[in-house]
Order: structure tokens, then C-alpha cells, then sequence
């Protein structure tokens, strides 16, 4: 519970406006290397990523101080990038080194740099104050890293407004429609669920009680019970945490072995890790992976189990460029909630605050 | 780090004005349309001197209620080009033609020491730098240097709120700042690499130190410095251009650059920053008599000795050594 100062302002704005005082994820570690930039936006921002000799990654504005020429079409060379045009280059800090036409630099010469940290197998960038840049505020993805879980993922570039991921991965019950071969059932808009909330975070969950095991979980169920037969009680706990952070806590197990108590001895467990970052108002780089803490010897699994979510997740990608475009054929439709929208709905609320105490507006300017 | 070059006009209306030190006026500005002016920005005003507009830049010493009171100071100087004596003249509920806050000056993050130098009124560009380095726990030294306590506006008041970061130098207590020492500590500290030093402050000053950190073989990009072109080896005087193209000589006023008298004068120039750092201006110097004050930062020290060529937007002819000669100095110059 929150005493609140003021009332909250209603926030289901159909294009969502992003906060810049925050950590989003710019790009797997392995896509940013010394041997050239790569250019990529976030959150509005253009950047230039690359690392420097002692491997630390580096963010800067992707354009040149001179004439914007872009800084990801030039060369890393050792602790600088160089300019592809007029060959000026800069540090690691953004500031310019050298311009080869002249004997002095200009002390003005200076590009933008990005506060960066690598965690979690994922370099994030802060696009805002730097001041502001507390690396202890990078969103839990532990398991992507930990030794007790094994797993692989992917990007997405989702042609949507962030939050429509978000509200997607707030309530599953899109399972039952958008998913029904793979994961979906007529149990998941049936189960009750409950949802709860602190500053940064919300939390959702649901049970689902001796029910049958759909396609990818009876697939999993033998992968670590072979031959595995019957029914199975199966759970979805959803955590987001601010601004753009979703893990899913998913599994089952054999109905009635006591999983909803705690004990998930007799069932498979992963966690769907999902991490946004808006590239404009109208775009996303969706970042996923999922990750399992059973049978981590088995490769075969990991690949398995990421060709599989790919499946699944290209079905939610159509459904959203779709709901992207219907949005924006429908400028005079507003968004409607419904009961299953509560996790969604206090994530926008969170979401608002932070815009609010950056003196943002909730909507994204318009297109 | 925020970088923000563009340039807008707006109005600012003064609001409040007092005095900060001897010859040191404080001025606060409220904004039409205010912006947040991030540590190290400065704004430019469109000031009337002598019946010609005239541009000039201020640091913004603080930047407060997200940007609606800027608050610059302003050193009446004897070497200024006469925006000084405009500015020491407004009163409360004057209205000036103003930027938005221009960004060029920019405090990095990450480095492992920062070392801020402000040389007389240059401490203005540096105030917001100190307040946001001991906001961040930085490890930071801020080396304030002047002629006299009575002109050193915020002395007071840094030593008070950074307590021992502070080092303070006075001329006329025979406390100075030697350039060997400062850098020469820098190039044998732990991190001499990670080192950055912002500096701001008379232009023989921070070409002292600009010598020493290349002597130290410290990395230039490290030292960061700011500039107006408003200070030079010599105080300002009425000086002579020859234009031997145009048949033509140009007087320039001691309130006015050579590049404004020359665009009065109706002669075409190209020009952009108009503080000295670009080149865009430069011109083939064909003759001097007197010397040539640079105040430029676009010309290597080699190119200044030289004396083949200048910029026009900072740069002053000298007598030298004033009340010797009664003939003004004058440079013979050719256009491209």
C-alpha cells in the first residue's frame, strides 16, 4: 500500500512515453566487439556502440561533432573511434582526439557519451542525467547468467510502442488465442489470479490445478521425466520491474506433488526473461531469452527450447505490429481496460511516476 | 553527457542584481522559456553597444528551478570588448535578448580525479562543475586563482561549501599558482591518465598550463578548457586594419573585434564560432606594427610565433608596451 501525496492521473495512453532516467538494454554483449561499431537507437537516441583495448563497452552519439556524419560507419582504432568522413577521432569519453586537418583541436569538439554497464550477459546504456546513473539500479536478469540455469534467447525488433509489449507479457491469458498450439489453454483465462505491486515492481500469479500439460510443457515434462504421463499443476508468475524488465517464473509439475506449496521437486521450471527497450514511440528492441534449471547439461534442450519460444514469440510479434497499426489507424478510438489488465495497469502507473518526476508527459509526442 | 549546441533566442528579464566582489557584478536572469543549464554551459546575449549589436557569452554560475534563474557574473573588465560595462549597468526588470543555454563545455563522468582550475572571473564556468562533482562523492580539486581576495567573487563561499578540495592562490599575497607545480602533481599522481582538469581563466594562464600538460605528456583530450576569446596578453586598444586589397584601413575600437569593425565597415567575411576556436575566420597576416595579440585557440603556439596568420574574431593589434608609442598599432592583413 502507498499513501499517496496525490492522486494518481488515469494512464492508459496508447502510445506510452518512456523514461530517460532509467537502464535499458542496448545490446547483447556479443553484438558489441572492437572490431566495429554498431549503430543502434535507444530510447531516441542514436548510438554508436563499440569497445575500447581493455574491453570495457562504450556508448556514444552516433554522429559526428563536425557535420553528424555517423560515428557507427567509422573504425575503431584501439581506445577511439574515427569519424568515416573527415577522419576526426574521439575517446571512449566522446571527446574529440584529433582533427587531421589542423595542429590543435577544437576545445568545443565533444560528442555525447552514455553511462554503460555489462551485466547479465546484456550491455545497458542510460540515456539520461548521468548524474543520475546508479549501476545498482540495473533490473534483476540474474538467471541469464547463473551457473544453477542454462538457456538462450534472442532479439526481437518489435515495430510497436514498448508498453504493448509490456501489457502482453502482463496478462497471459493472450495464450489461450494467440498461442493455442504451443502453450495456450482454456485454463488460463479461467484461473484466478492475484496481483500485487511495490515502487519498482508488480507481480503476477497464477495457478493453474491439475490440468493437462499443453504441447511445450508436456515436451519439457519428458525432457526431465521421460515418458512422463498425466496431469500437471501449472503456474505463471509474472515479475516486472521498472522501467522495462519482465521475468516469467513458468513451469509445471505433477498435479497434486505439492508445487503450489513450494515444492517444485517434480516438475521443470524456467524463467522467460524479457527486457524492452523502446528504440522510438513506434518501435522496440525486445530482447528474450529462456532460461531452465534442469537438464543444464543438454544443449540440444537450449536450442530446442529457443527455436521453440522463437515460434512463440513471432506469433505475439505479428499480433502487435498489428495492434501497432490498428492504433494508429484509429486516432480517435481511446484503450479500454479489462479485469486481466490490472498487472499491465499498475505497470503504466509506475511507469508514470517515473515520467512524472522527469517532468515528461505519459503520451509520446505524436508522430 | 548532455551536449547541447543549438542556439535559440528568448527573452530573459533581469531579476535580481548585486555585487559578488570588487568589479564583479551578479546578475540573475529569468527566461521566457526556461531550460535547465547543465554544469559548464554558458548563454549568449545580444547586447546594444554603442549603437552595434554585439554577441556575447556568460557562464551560467547556477541554474536554478529548472532553468527559470540563471545566474551569471560579470567582471567589469578593462580588457573586455564592452559588454561588461552594458551588463554592469542593468537593473531589475531589464529585458535582454538571450540564448537557451549552449553546451560546450561539458563536465565528463568516469574519470578517477577531476581538477577544476578558474583563474579570476573564470570561476564562473566552474561553480556548477564543483557543486555537481561533490553531489556525485568525486574525488576533485578545485584551484581557484586571482590578483587580489577583494576581486575574486565566490571565494567565500566555495572554501566554505568544498572545505579542503579547495586550493586558493593570490597574487598580491604572494600565494601564486605555479603551472609546474599543479601539473607536474597531476603527471606524478596515481592515475596521471584518468586525470581530467577543466580549466577557465585569463588566456596566458591557461596557455602556461596548456604547455605544461603537453610537456608532461598528459592526454590532451583531458584538458578541457573554455575560452570567450575575451582575454589576451595585452588589454584591449584601439587599433588599425590595413586591407591593401580593398585600398582600405579599418579602425577598431576597443569595445569592438576586428571581425565585427570589418562587417561594420561593410567587408565581407566568413566567420562561425566567433570565440576562436574553428579557423573559419583566419586570415593571412601580410604586416604588424605593434604586435599581435592572439586570444585564439585554433592556432598551434608554432603558428602564433610565426605571425602568418590570425583569426579575426579574437585577435588584437598591440602596442605592446603601452603609453610608449602614441601611434595606434595596426596589422596589414590579406582577405581571402
Amino acid at each position: 500500500m502507498t499513501i499517496l501525496d496525490s492522486p494518481p492521473v488515469t494512464a492508459a495512453s496508447k502510445i506510452f512515453n518512456f523514461p530517460r532516467n532509467a537502464w535499458y538494454v542496448a545490446a547483447w554483449d556479443h553484438e558489441v566487439t572492437a572490431k566495429q561499431p554498431l549503430a543502434r537507437t535507444i530510447a531516441d537516441r542514436p548510438l554508436a556502440l563499440w569497445r575500447n583495448s581493455d574491453g570495457r563497452a562504450v556508448a556514444l552519439a552516433d554522429a559526428c561533432w563536425h557535420r553528424l556524419a555517423p560515428l557507427s560507419k567509422g573504425k575503431v582504432l584501439g581506445d577511439e573511434i574515427q569519424c568515416p568522413y573527415h577522419g576526426l577521432r574521439y575517446n571512449s569519453a566522446g571527446r574529440c582526439t584529433s582533427m587531421p586537418a589542423q595542429e590543435t583541436i577544437n576545445p568545443s569538439a565533444i560528442v555525447p557519451s552514455y553511462p554503460v554497464v555489462e551485466r547479465h550477459r546484456y550491455v545497458w546504456v542510460w540515456v539520461g542525467d548521468p548524474d543520475l546513473a546508479d549501476p545498482s539500479c540495473v533490473p534483476d536478469m540474474h538467471q541469464m547468467d547463473s551457473p544453477e540455469w542454462a538457456g538462450d534467447g534472442e532479439t526481437i525488433y518489435a515495430p510497436c510502442n514498448y508498453q504493448l509489449v509490456l501489457d502482453n507479457l502482463m496478462d497471459l491469458t493472450h495464450e489461450e488465442f494467440v498461442h493455442s498450439s504451443s502453450i495456450g489453454q482454456d485454463e488460463l483465462s479461467e484461473a484466478e489470479f492475484e496481483v500485487s505491486h511495490t515502487d519498482r515492481g508488480v507481480t503476477v500469479t497464477r495457478w493453474m490445478r491439475d490440468i493437462d500439460a499443453p504441447p511445450f510443457w508436456l515436451k519439457n515434462m519428458r525432457d526431465r521425466f521421460p515418458g512422463f504421463t498425466g496431469k500437471v499443476d501449472r503456474w505463471q508468475i509474472i515479475h516486472f520491474e521498472a522501467p522495462s524488465t519482465i521475468r516469467i517464473d513458468v513451469g509445471v509439475a505433477k498435479a497434486g506433488t505439492g508445487a503450489p506449496e513450494g515444492d517444485r521437486s517434480q516438475g521443470v521450471n524456467g524463467f522467460v526473461m524479457n527486457t524492452i527497450t523502446p528504440e522510438t514511440a513506434r518501435t522496440s528492441h525486445y530482447f528474450w531469452a529462456f532460461m531452465r534449471n534442469y537438464r543444464l547439461e543438454s544443449q540440444t534442450i537450449t536450442t530446442q527450447l529457443r527455436q521453440g519460444v522463437h515460434g512463440v514469440f513471432g506469433e505475439d510479434e505479428d499480433m502487435l505490429a498489428a495492434q501497432q497499426r490498428a492504433i494508429d489507424a484509429n486516432p480517435d478510438h481511446e484503450f479500454y481496460s479489462l479485469n486481466i489488465d490490472a498487472g499491465g495497469m499498475w505497470v503504466r502507473r509506475i511507469l508514470d511516476r517515473m515520467l512524472q518526476a522527469e517532468g515528461l508527459p505519459a503520451a509520446a509526442a505524436a508522430k | 553527457m548532455a551536449v547541447n549546441t543549438q542556439t535559440w533566442w528568448q527573452q530573459g528579464r533581469v531579476v535580481e542584481t548585486s555585487d559578488l566582489a570588487e568589479g564583479v557584478r551578479r546578475v540573475v536572469l529569468a527566461p521566457d522559456r526556461p531550460v535547465h543549464a547543465v554544469p559548464g554551459a554558458h548563454v549568449d546575449l545580444r547586447l546594444d553597444l554603442s549603437g552595434h549589436v554585439r554577441k556575447r557569452s556568460y557562464s551560467v554560475v547556477r541554474s536554478e528551478d529548472g532553468g527559470r534563474r540563471l545566474t551569471l557574473g560579470v567582471q567589469l573588465a578593462p580588457t573586455s570588448r564592452g559588454g561588461s560595462r552594458h551588463m554592469h549597468g542593468l537593473r531589475v526588470g531589464d529585458v535582454v535578448e538571450m540564448t537557451g543555454p549552449v553546451q560546450s563545455f561539458p563536465l565528463g563522468v568516469g574519470a578517477d580525479r577531476y581538477v577544476l582550475v578558474a583563474g579570476g572571473i573564470g570561476v564562473t564556468a566552474l561553480v556548477a562543475m564543483a557543486d555537481t562533482l561533490r553531489r556525485r562523492g568525486a574525488d576533485y580539486t578545485l584551484v581557484l586563482a586571482g590578483r587580489r581576495r577583494a576581486v575574486m567573487a565566490y571565494l567565500d563561499e566555495l572554501v566554505e561549501v568544498h572545505g579542503d578540495r579547495v586550493r586558493v592562490f593570490v597574487d598580491d599575497e604572494d600565494v601564486r599558482l605555479d603551472v609546474e607545480t599543479l601539473v607536474g602533481g597531476i603527471a606524478g599522481s596515481a592515475a596521471p591518465t584518468r586525470t581530467e582538469m577543466y580549466m577557465c581563466g585569463p588566456i596566458r594562464l591557461m596557455d602556461a598550463i596548456r604547455r605544461a600538460w603537453v610537456a608532461h605528456e598528459l592526454p590532451e583530450p583531458n584538458l578541457r578548457f573554455e575560452t570567450f576569446g575575451s582575454s589576451g596578453a595585452w588589454a584591449a586598444e584601439d587599433f588599425v586594419v590595413h586591407l591593401p586589397q580593398l585600398d582600405r584601413s579599418v579602425r577598431v575600437g576597443k569595445d569592438s573585434s576586428m571581425l565585427d569593425a570589418l562587417e561594420d565597415a561593410g567587408v565581407d567575411v566568413m566567420w562561425d564560432c566567433r570565440k576562436g576556436e574553428c579557423g573559419i575566420c583566419q586570415v593571412k597576416v601580410l604586416d604588424v606594427s605593434g604586435r599581435i595579440d592572439h586570444r585564439d585557440v585554433f592556432l598551434s603556439q608554432q603558428q602564433k610565433e610565426t605571425y602568418s596568420s590570425l583569426c579575426l574574431c579574437v585577435a588584437r593589434a598591440a602596442r605592446g608596451e603601452p603609453g610608449k608609442a602614441s601611434e595606434p598599432a595596426a596589422v596589414t592583413l590579406h582577405l581571402p
